[in-house]
């Protein structure tokens, strides 16, 4: 697009990363620019150098990667020939910048309108009431209820969507010329990123401010960008009008990615009528606080009279916002947490009224795979260690356990000598094949996985998904699914459970549930998938 | 906030009421009659008797137990054997340098490590930093009854600037008494200024690094402003978990500390009791000491609350 004069150009700009990374650039020759009212969307996968090129454009790229060469001009002045009093000066004035995460982007101990406040005290703009008084309206121009009462809260006492709308005030409280906002909407859930995606939109739209746009999923794109430009290991590969890229993209990494985005039409069913009831859950509760001198008034029905069964080589989805209760109840099926009432049978097996020491040898029986493949593994044992750990406690010959362990990673994928390596020495999705060679190793008729390819890039998800329905397959598990992304549930389930303040609303074959649901929660959440206009 | 100090309060009645309730059990179960210690192996059986009368120890447990409690609530604390006066005559004696000994090397303590620590932190690996680490490694290795010996030999000895020991009480005039303490409080602070500043320095840098430092400067806040506004606020929540720690070293410490300065305070006191086997005044000197070192827990919970806003609304 020849616009007259680009808000941020961006040319040849390469930065490098320090002696020690498993490459010498984060990124190399990248030229962008964005047009004034224009949001530009930066696509790749982790490790692609799209949060680099944003904190180099606000100069405050992380010890040890600098800028190696080429520029970066805002509305014509060359960012990378200032000094420290000249980036703070376009900091916040000229770039406003919404990070990640809404949980940590926020000073912890500061009151938000002295958040707010303080972009313009850094610019020493307003007195100190009028910055106030601006803090307020700012907090009603992003829509937040009761503007007052935030003013005076501390960020605990927000949610994540109204914390990353504090965030969006802060950015745009001196009308930049430039937004940069860095996967703004990821953290959110999908209701919540649909509102902050649109108000940001709509922001944009009333100011006229360009969007640097960083994010990961071509759901996000397809919603918000004019235009898209694909990052690959720090090198721009593919650059053009959304529409377009959506489209027909032509890099071969592009079409890799588009392809590798779950479609929210469900595969054909497989017939699973004539299989036998693996798992059965009957009015499952939980309730969550109400103890303790001070706390009883505050308690979280968390599951409430939750019901379902799956069948052999069934999985059943159970979807849901955060905080709708769908950990909870995976939790309690496995006795990780105890359940208040209800009943959950395993092939007949009275699992739920097993007293404890009748219980270990059973809990072989149903296993977890984890959301996050950097935290669930012990990283000061060998993987080999770690899968066969559950079969040494079970009672099995460590030396056969650990045979074991090799034959599973062959299993999930993995070379057979990856039992002798710890779990930092691979990637995320690596580690998720060594989580779910675990949870195999007990031999399990029931598998809940708890987001277990919600960490992960989609062409990494993509073949997680595969490999989870090949096991599936092989060993007719029957598998609780619990994910918060519908797209990935549309996939990979046989039956989906919506589940809304620990109660499911709504539970039906999935491409019945998707084609045509009943409950106007299910129907909100349907709604809220990004990117359903240009994508399927 | 309220409700955080009444909750706090209730758990340290509680605390001090298990306390004395230990203290009193475990010198009423240590081997040994008190009055045959006291009055030797070659002492007669009525006199013996009569000592025990005297001292109560005719009486039950808990009887004796509760007269304690009674009369610590009264202020009364009993009379000392050996020193045949009311013991809180002499620890009210003691506690005029005790105390003051050891607010003074808090003070001394903080006022050192927290610009340090934080100091280091701002530049990493600078010469701040590296002087930092040095003298953290040393203070932290070095005992302070042995900083107190050097300091006697090199400020007392040699160049005559401090008394070597001793205290001429307050009233000999404020100057002359803080004089008199403040090597002590030095010897008695530097240790645990190391390792204060060394809490300060790693809990700086890891607050440097959080997600909202980079907020505030992505709004254009100026390094120095950053660190003031947000980077040592957050810190302090960590520090002052060390530094409640550290309180009761003081306390603790002192005992070492004034023996090497001949300080007539709570600590020597202390030390002497147990040499003559003073049950009283053990036992009132231990509750003392529990008990500052359990209002000082309850202060550094409050103060808790006060730097952050989380534990405030969660209680």
């Amino acid at each position: 697009m020849a616009s007259p004069s680009p808000v941020l150009a961006i040319e040849n700009l390469s930065i490098g990363l320090p002696a020690l990374a498993d490459r010498p650039h984060a990124i190399r020759n990248l030229s962008l620019s964005i047009a004034p009212g224009e949001t530009l969307c930066v696509v790749g996968e982790s490790g692609s150098g799209k949060s680099m090129t944003a904190l180099a454009t606000i100069g405050l790229l992380p010890h040890g990667v600098e800028v190696l060469s080429g520029s970066i001009r805002l509305d014509g002045l060359d960012l990378l020939a200032l000094d420290e009093p000249g980036w703070c000066d376009v900091r916040g004035r000229d770039v406003g910048t919404v990070f990640q995460e809404p949980m940590t982007s926020l000073n912890p101990v500061m009151r938000v309108a002295d958040q707010i406040a303080e972009t313009f005290r850094a610019h020493r703009l307003l007195s100190p009431s009028e910055r106030n008084r601006r803090a307020l309206e700012l907090l009603d121009e992003v829509h937040l209820p009761n503007p007052e009462l935030i003013a005076r809260a501390y960020p605990h006492e927000l949610s994540g969507g109204q914390r990353q709308r504090v965030m969006i005030a802060m950015a745009l409280a001196l009308e930049p010329k430039l937004l940069i906002a860095d996967e703004p909407t990821t953290a959110l859930d999908v209701t919540t990123q649909a509102q902050v995606l649109k108000l940001i939109d709509n922001l944009r739209r009333k100011t006229g401010t360009a969007v640097l746009f960083i994010t990961h999923d071509f759901g996000v794109v397809a919603e918000i960008a004019d235009r898209v430009a694909v990052l690959q290991n720090g090198l721009l590969v593919e650059q053009g009008p959304a529409e377009e890229v959506l489209t027909r993209p032509q890099h071969a990494y592009t079409k890799r990615l588009l392809a590798a985005v779950p479609s929210l039409t469900p595969p054909p069913r497989k017939p699973l009528e004539n299989e036998p009831i693996t798992l059965m859950v009957d009015a499952l509760t939980k309730l969550y606080g109400g103890r303790g001198w001070f706390s009883k008034g505050r308690k979280v029905q968390a599951a409430d009279a939750v019901s379902f069964d799956i069948r052999r080589g069934e999985t059943l989805g159970l979807v849901g916002e955060s905080g709708s209760g769908k950990s909870t109840v995976g939790r309690c099926v496995l006795r990780l947490v105890e359940p208040d009432g209800g009943k959950i049978e395993i092939g007949g097996l009275p699992f739920s009224s097993l007293p404890q020491r009748s219980l270990r040898p059973h809990r072989r029986r149903i296993q977890m795979v984890f959301q996050d493949p950097f935290a669930s593994l012990n990283p000061r044992r060998t993987v080999g260690r770690i899968i066969a750990e559950g079969p040494i406690t079970q009672g099995e010959d460590p030396a056969k356990a650990l045979a074991l362990a090799e034959e599973l990673l062959e299993k999930v994928g993995l070379p057979a000598n990856a039992a002798e390596r710890y779990p930092h020495e691979f990637s995320g999705g690596q580690r998720q094949r060594i989580g779910i060679a675990r949870a195999l190793a007990m031999r399990p008729d029931v598998l809940v996985a708890d987001e277990a390819v919600s960490a992960l890039d989609v062409s990494v998800q993509a073949e997680i998904l595969k490999l989870i329905r090949e096991l599936q397959q092989e060993l007719g598990l029957a598998i609780l699914f619990i994910t918060h992304d519908l797209r990935v549930a549309a996939q990979i389930c046989d039956r989906v459970a919506v589940m809304q303040k620990g109660r499911i609303v709504e539970m039906a074959e999935t491409a019945q549930l998707f084609a045509d649901p009943k409950d106007a929660y299910t129907r909100q959440l349907l709604a809220a998938v990004p990117g359903t206009d240009r994508m399927t | 906030m309220l409700r955080l100090v009444i909750s706090r309060l209730v758990s340290l009645v509680v605390t001090l009421i298990f306390v004395s309730l230990a203290i009193f059990l475990i010198l009423e179960v240590l081997p040994g009659d008190p009055a045959a210690i006291m009055l030797g192996t070659a002492a007669r059986e009525d006199t013996l008797a009569a000592l025990r009368q005297e001292l109560g120890l005719d009486r039950p447990a808990l009887v004796r137990y509760v007269a304690w409690i009674v009369g610590i609530l009264q202020g009364d604390l009993g009379t000392s054997i050996t020193y045949k006066m009311p013991v809180s005559t002499l620890v009210a004696e003691r506690m005029a340098v005790t105390l003051p000994l050891s607010l003074l090397a808090i003070l001394i303590s903080t006022a050192l490590a927290l610009p340090l620590g934080v100091a280091a932190a701002a530049r990493r690996d600078g010469a701040v930093d590296r002087g930092v680490l040095v003298f953290s490694q040393l203070g932290v290795a070095v005992p302070n009854f042995w900083i107190g010996l050097l300091f006697i030999l090199f400020f007392s000895t040699w160049l005559g600037w401090f008394p070597a020991g001793g205290f001429p009480g307050w009233d000999a005039g404020f100057w002359p008494a803080l004089q008199a303490l403040l090597l002590p409080a030095v010897a008695l602070a530097l240790p645990q200024a190391a390792v204060l500043t060394r809490v300060t320095r790693s809990a700086t840098l890891e607050v440097i690094g959080a997600d909202f430092v980079r907020t505030a400067r992505a709004k254009g806040v100026d390094k120095s402003a950053t660190l003031r506004r947000h980077v040592v606020p957050n810190a302090l929540i960590p520090v002052t978990t060390i530094l409640g720690l550290q309180l009761s070293f003081f306390f603790g410490g002192a005992i070492l500390v004034e023996n090497v300065f001949n300080l007539p305070g709570l600590g020597r006191l202390a030390y002497q009791a147990l040499n003559q086997r003073d049950l009283v005044v053990i036992k009132d000197i231990v509750l003392i000491f529990s008990g500052i070192v359990i209002v000082v827990n309850f202060l550094v919970d409050i103060g808790y609350a006060l730097l952050d806003p989380r534990l405030r609304s969660r209680a």
